[in-house]
């Protein structure tokens, strides 16, 4: 408990947030990590997974995948990376990106999968064309399975950003094997601490999100 | 290939430290979320807020967890214990949901004619229920045998030995070959632990077979 | 006018829906197509507005082959009602009805205004428009899905069974209103079902279906029930279990009552004029 004790300590100081070194920078790294990723694979991974729903093509070959890609163990990944392009924020961008495009996938097939299909058929029998079927049907009424998958990637990123520092990248995990390697227990913990409570703010926005949809009808 | 073949067996002891694992605290997590996801099932109005707050525990992030686990259980941070628990944790943070749904899902009608025919409770749990909930449970069981021998690698950036000390290793003296077989195992020991479960799920759930043949007829 | 000309259905699988089917639908006129389910009926309907294509064969509006239209271009020049009414649970009721209008290039508010004006049609409380689908009983919905496809005044309707799934006072009534609608509409409408009774009700000219679209029977109602073609339709429309076979019999204190086959008794006889006729006497029984 003593260790607990000055972990907070830690965080709460000042002087522990401040400079170009300090929690305030790290947090804001780490943040910035998982937005770039989550653009990034969101923008390659959400037509994908929507195309897939909307036309069931490929759909045998995306349920292989994303579940063997759950199997991928982020570290591996993420060292790969870094060997083979060097230190620094590419190869744990192309990291976090392969460990959250499949999430964002079945996320997004998923989704429009819930749809009622008899919504769609009328929708297609009225003259929606397929593209106004997708983006005025499909999308919103299968818009919680879609922002769920982007919640799982998110927390993945926000997860694996932490041994981004490993590779020799930024973010909150630099901290945290600073305080590993010297063991400075109130440094490594105190920054433990941190990550948590940024993941579970961040998810805790997409709880509020989500409930926010659940009140129009008829959405999945 | 010529990497792995010389160090083939350190692979296989680190493969052993991996499943020593993973395994305990996927049997963990399997066996404690069925009766608290049996529970959280009935539980009306309270379901929901259980269930969330279960799964919000898996978005704590697993190496802070590593880290922050051992101040409240009293391990070192490199104890293999420590691990356990902090990846029954997430176990249970997946495996709690699938075991509500699952007995959401086996119908109220059944349950009742059980009753009726003069099972006591307990029994109608043993025979009826879980049964009927088999192969939802079987489903989040295999989620969590897949998530949780994937992330047991992270603890290797604490010292602990497991597949991910392939990782930490080639990563610090720059052999791919290494890594590569690091990745390799670990997905290989999911797919064999998956196929194994579903084989144990196919003996222990005969009438699965005949029902999907017919389905697929 | 609507014309099947020799359309064939054969799906990837090797089963045939429908095998060298041939109609005339005169315009302005209902048309029932009336068959068991897995009689190719609905898939009949769908190939109409190009949700099915034919393998082989044509269907043509006003002479004009619908294949050479493009299908989403067709599809909002033909109303379309289905069982479940297949509205948008997300969206208002009268934003559902607004669809095809709002679509075509009509403002918003034109449409709504439009939408408000069909549901006065369809019978529906104004006060209904802001509604979800989700919040209406099942035959207001219905009344919704009539509306919507009405809703950029087409000249063909199709309905597929769009009173199957409510119950059957609330079919009765949705029955009269879309014969009163079609009094005033005149549309050329393809209504598919497996209900004689509702056949009868609403056809000018129904077709019988065997399986695989083969046509048993083509007439107006009154040829179906006065010259069944064969056994098939006649057991098909009820004329052999005794259902329409009615006998009258002499009522207790004058008229006549009506009894089937069984001696159930199903309504009674007034004369032209409402009245009860005399009671012919015993003897003459």
């Amino acid at each position: 408990m003593t260790h607990l004790m000055e972990a907070l300590q830690w965080v709460l100081s000042a002087e522990s947030w401040a400079g170009p070194g300090g929690l305030g920078v790290r947090t804001a790294e780490h943040l910035w990590y998982t937005l770039l990723a989550l653009v990034l694979s969101t923008a390659i991974a959400l037509p994908a997974g929507l195309v897939i729903g909307h036309t069931g093509r490929g759909r045998a070959l995306a349920v292989l995948s994303t579940g063997a890609a759950r199997a991928l163990p982020t570290l591996g990944i993420i060292t790969l990376a870094g060997l083979a392009v060097g230190i620094g924020l590419k190869a744990p961008m192309i990291a976090f990106v392969v460990l959250a495009v499949p999430s964002i996938i079945a996320g997004a097939y998923s989704g429009v999968e819930a749809v009622d299909r008899r919504v769609v058929d009328a929708a297609r029998a009225q003259g929606l064309s397929p593209w106004q079927v997708l983006v005025t049907v499909e999308v919103p009424l299968g818009l919680r399975l879609i922002l769920g998958g982007v919640r799982l990637a998110t927390l993945q990123v926000i997860a694996t950003a932490t041994l981004a520092a490993y590779v020799g990248a930024g973010g909150l995990g630099r901290p945290l094997f600073l305080g590993l390697r010297n063991h400075d227990y109130a440094m490594m913990l105190g920054a433990s601490l941190v990550v948590i409570a940024v993941a579970i703010l961040v998810d805790a926005l997409f709880i509020a999100a989500l409930r926010i949809l659940r009140r129009i009808p008829g959405i999945h | 290939m010529d990497w792995a073949l010389a160090n083939l067996p350190r692979i296989l002891s680190l493969t052993v430290d991996h499943l020593l694992l993973s395994l305990p605290a996927v049997a963990a997590a399997f066996l404690l979320a069925l009766p608290l996801g049996r529970v959280a099932d009935r539980l009306g109005r309270l379901r929901e807020p259980l269930l969330g707050s279960a799964g919000l525990l898996y978005a704590i992030p697993s190496l802070p967890l590593f880290i922050v686990l051992p101040i409240l259980i009293g391990t070192g941070v490199r104890d293999a214990l420590n691990v356990i628990v902090a990846l029954t944790l997430f176990g249970l943070a997946l495996m709690v949901r699938s075991a509500a749904d699952a007995f959401g899902a086996v119908s109220q009608d059944v349950r009742l004619a059980a009753v009726a025919v003069g099972q006591s409770r307990w029994g109608a749990f043993l025979t009826v229920e879980l049964p009927l909930a088999g192969p939802a449970l079987l489903a989040g069981l295999r989620v969590v045998s897949v998530s949780t021998i994937s992330l047991v690698s992270v603890s290797a950036v604490l010292g602990v030995a497991s597949l991910g000390s392939l990782f930490t290793d080639g990563f610090q003296r720059g052999i791919v070959p290494s890594i590569a077989a690091g990745i390799i195992m670990t997905v290989l020991l999911a797919v064999v632990v998956d196929l194994l479960l579903v084989g144990l799920g196919r003996l222990a759930m005969p009438w699965q077979r005949t029902q999907a043949r017919r389905a697929g007829s | 006018m609507i014309e099947f000309d020799h359309v064939t259905k054969t799906y990837p699988d090797g089963t045939t829906a429908v095998r060298d089917f041939s109609l005339t639908v005169p315009s302005h006129t209902t048309t029932v197509l009336l068959g068991s389910s897995g009689c190719g009926k609905t898939t009949l309907l769908r190939m109409v507005n190009r949700m099915v294509e034919p393998t082989s064969g044509e269907v043509r509006i006003d002479g004009e082959t619908v294949s050479s239209r493009p299908p989403v271009q067709l599809r909002r020049s033909i109303g379309y009602v289905m069982q479940h009414s297949g509205l948008m649970p997300h969206r208002r009721v009268v934003d559902n009805i607004a669809t095809v209008p709002r679509l075509n290039g009509v403002s918003r508010g034109a449409a709504q205004e439009r939408a408000r004006d069909l549901m006065e049609l369809v019978d529906l409380a104004p006060e209904l428009a802001r509604r979800y689908p989700a919040q209406l009983s099942g035959g207001q919905q219905q009344r919704v899905g009539v509306a919507r496809a009405l809703a950029d005044d087409p000249n063909i309707l199709l309905m597929d069974e769009p009173f199957g799934a409510v119950d059957p006072l609330v079919r009765v009534e949705l029955q009269s209103q879309l014969r009163r609608l079609q009094v005033q509409l005149r549309k050329t409408i393809i209504f598919v079902t497996h209900d004689i009774d509702e056949a009868l009700a609403l056809g000018d000219q129904i077709v019988v279906l065997r399986s695989g679209g083969e046509v048993a029977q083509i007439g107006t109602p009154r040829e179906l029930v006065e010259e069944p073609a064969d056994a098939f339709v006649s057991r098909f429309l009820g004329l052999q279990d005794g259902r329409r076979r009615l006998h009258a019999s002499p009522r207790v204190g004058g008229g006549w009552t009506v009894v089937d086959d069984t001696g159930r008794p199903v309504g009674l006889i007034e004369g032209e004029d409402g009245t009860e006729p005399a009671a012919p006497s015993p003897e003459g029984c």
